[in-house]
C-alpha cells in the first residue's frame, strides 16, 4: 500500500508571446521577484497569422510560471497592461497541485 | 542574357517552393547557424584584408557611411509619411529597415563580383557593420521622438551589440589578429564553403520572402513601387559616396549595394521592441517582399552598371 501523496495548491501562470519579448519577460520578473520559471519555444497560429517559427520573427515562446496566487495575477496585470496591446500574447492562469510548496 | 547564378537559383527555388506550399521546411536552427556563418565568414574575409593595410584612412569612410544611413532613413521617412500615408510609427520602423542594410545582399554582391574577378576594398566588410547601426537609433528616434524618456542606453546595448554586428566585428577581430597566413587552417570551411553555405541561405530566404505575399498582396501596388523606388534612390546615394570615398568600382558597386538594401535581421528586432506600435509585417514585407529579391536578380547588376559609368564620368 501506498502512502497518499501530500500536495499544496499554486497558481501556474502560462503565457505564449513572441519571441522577441523574451528579454523584457525575463528582467520584469527580476524585477517582480518571481523566483523561478521555465521557457520553451513555441510555434502556433492566432490573430497575427502563423507563427512557424522557421526565422527569428516568427519565433514564439511559452512562459510557465508556478507561484503564489496573488502574484501570478500582479505578473498578469502587468502583461496586460504593458503588452497585450501590441504584441502577439495570450496568458492565462490555472491551479496546479505541487509538492515542496516552500519552493513556489 | 548569362545564366543566372546557381546561388539566385536556389533562391528563386525557395520561392516558388514556398509560394506552391510545399511541405518544405527547413529547420529554424539551420537558418540561425547559416547566418551565423555568414556573418562570422564576412568578418574574417574583411579582418584579413584590413590587417595588410593602414586603418587609419578608414576613420572618414566610416563617418561618411554613418551620414548615408542616416539620410537614407530620413529620405524613406519622409517618402513613407508623404507618399504612403503611413503613420508616423511604422513610417519610422519602416524607414530604419530601408536606412540599415542586408547581409544576405551584401554576400550576393560579394559573390556576383568574385565571380566577375572584380576587386572590392577589404573594408567593405567595416562598413557593413557599420551601416547596421545608424537607421536604428535613427528610427527610434523619429518614432519617439528624442524628448520623452528613451532609455538609450538599453537601445544601444541592442543596436551594437546585436547578433550581426558581434559576430562582423569579432569575426574582423579575429581576422585581424591571425593575418592570412593565420587563416589559412580554417579557410576551408569559411573561404571555400562560402558559396554553399550562401545557397542553402538563400533557399531558406526564398521560403522565408515567400511567405510576406499574403501581407503585400493586402497592402498592394504602393507598397512594391516604395520596395523598388527606394533602393534605386538609395544606390545612387551609395554610389556617389562610393565615387567621392575614392572607392574602385567593386567597392562603389558594393557601397551602392549596401545602401540599396534593407535589413531584416537587426532591425526588426530593435524594432519590435522600441516601436512596439509599429506591425511587423508591413515593414518586412517590404523589405524581404520587394526589395530584397529586387537587389538580388535586378539590382546588383544594375548597381555595377552605375558605379562603373559614374566613375567613368567622375574619374
Amino acid at each position: 500500500m501506498t502512502t497518499p501523496v501530500t500536495t499544496d495548491k499554486r497558481t501556474l501562470l502560462t503565457v505564449f508571446a513572441e519571441a522577441a519579448l523574451e528579454p523584457l519577460l525575463v528582467a520584469d520578473m527580476d524585477r517582480l521577484g518571481i523566483r523561478g520559471y521555465t521557457i520553451s519555444d513555441a510555434r502556433g497560429k492566432g490573430g497575427r497569422g502563423v507563427r512557424d517559427a522557421s526565422w527569428d520573427e516568427s519565433r514564439n515562446l511559452r512562459l510557465e510560471i508556478i507561484c503564489a496566487r496573488a502574484q501570478a495575477e500582479a505578473f498578469l496585470q502587468h502583461l496586460q497592461a504593458r503588452y497585450y496591446a501590441h504584441y502577439a500574447m495570450v496568458a492565462f492562469l490555472s491551479e496546479v497541485e505541487v509538492l515542496r510548496p516552500d519552493k513556489f | 542574357m548569362p545564366p543566372l547564378d546557381p546561388v539566385i537559383l536556389f533562391f528563386l527555388f525557395g520561392l516558388v517552393a514556398g509560394l506552391l506550399r510545399s511541405e518544405l521546411k527547413l529547420p529554424g536552427a539551420l537558418y540561425d547557424s547559416l547566418s551565423i556563418f555568414l556573418l562570422l565568414a564576412i568578418g574574417l574575409k574583411g579582418g584579413q584584408g584590413l590587417a595588410t593595410q593602414p586603418l587609419a584612412p578608414l576613420l572618414p569612410q566610416v563617418g561618411a557611411v554613418v551620414l548615408l544611413g542616416v539620410a537614407q532613413t530620413l529620405l524613406a521617412f519622409a517618402a513613407l509619411r508623404a507618399l504612403l500615408r503611413f503613420d508616423r510609427p511604422n513610417a519610422a520602423a519602416t524607414a530604419a529597415h530601408y536606412g540599415s542594410v542586408s547581409v544576405a545582399t551584401y554576400a550576393v554582391a560579394s559573390a556576383w563580383l568574385a565571380a566577375r574577378a572584380i576587386p572590392v576594398e577589404p573594408q567593405m566588410a567595416v562598413l557593413l557593420a557599420v551601416m547596421e547601426v545608424p537607421a536604428i537609433l535613427v528610427g527610434i528616434a523619429l518614432a519617439r521622438g528624442v524628448s520623452r524618456d528613451t532609455d538609450w542606453a538599453a537601445l544601444s546595448h541592442e543596436a551594437f551589440l546585436g547578433k550581426g554586428v558581434t559576430l562582423l566585428l569579432g569575426g574582423m577581430a579575429i581576422g585581424w589578429a591571425a593575418g592570412p597566413g593565420g587563416l589559412q587552417p580554417i579557410s576551408v570551411l569559411f573561404v571555400d564553403l562560402f558559396k554553399g553555405v550562401l545557397a542553402l541561405f538563400l533557399l531558406e530566404m526564398g521560403l522565408i520572402v515567400s511567405r510576406q505575399m499574403g501581407e503585400l498582396r493586402r497592402r498592394g501596388v504602393a507598397l512594391v513601387a516604395f520596395g523598388v523606388t527606394m533602393p534605386l534612390l538609395s544606390a545612387v546615394l551609395g554610389a556617389a559616396t562610393g565615387v567621392g570615398l575614392g572607392l574602385s568600382v567593386g567597392g562603389t558597386t558594393v557601397l551602392a549595394t549596401l545602401a540599396a538594401s534593407a535589413s531584416y535581421i537587426a532591425v526588426p528586432a530593435a524594432m519590435r521592441i522600441a516601436v512596439p506600435q509599429a506591425n511587423p509585417a508591413l515593414s518586412l514585407a517590404g523589405a524581404l517582399g520587394v526589395t530584397f529579391p529586387f537587389n538580388l536578380i535586378v539590382g546588383i547588376p544594375l548597381y555595377h552598371r552605375l558605379a562603373a559609368w559614374m566613375l567613368q564620368s567622375h574619374p
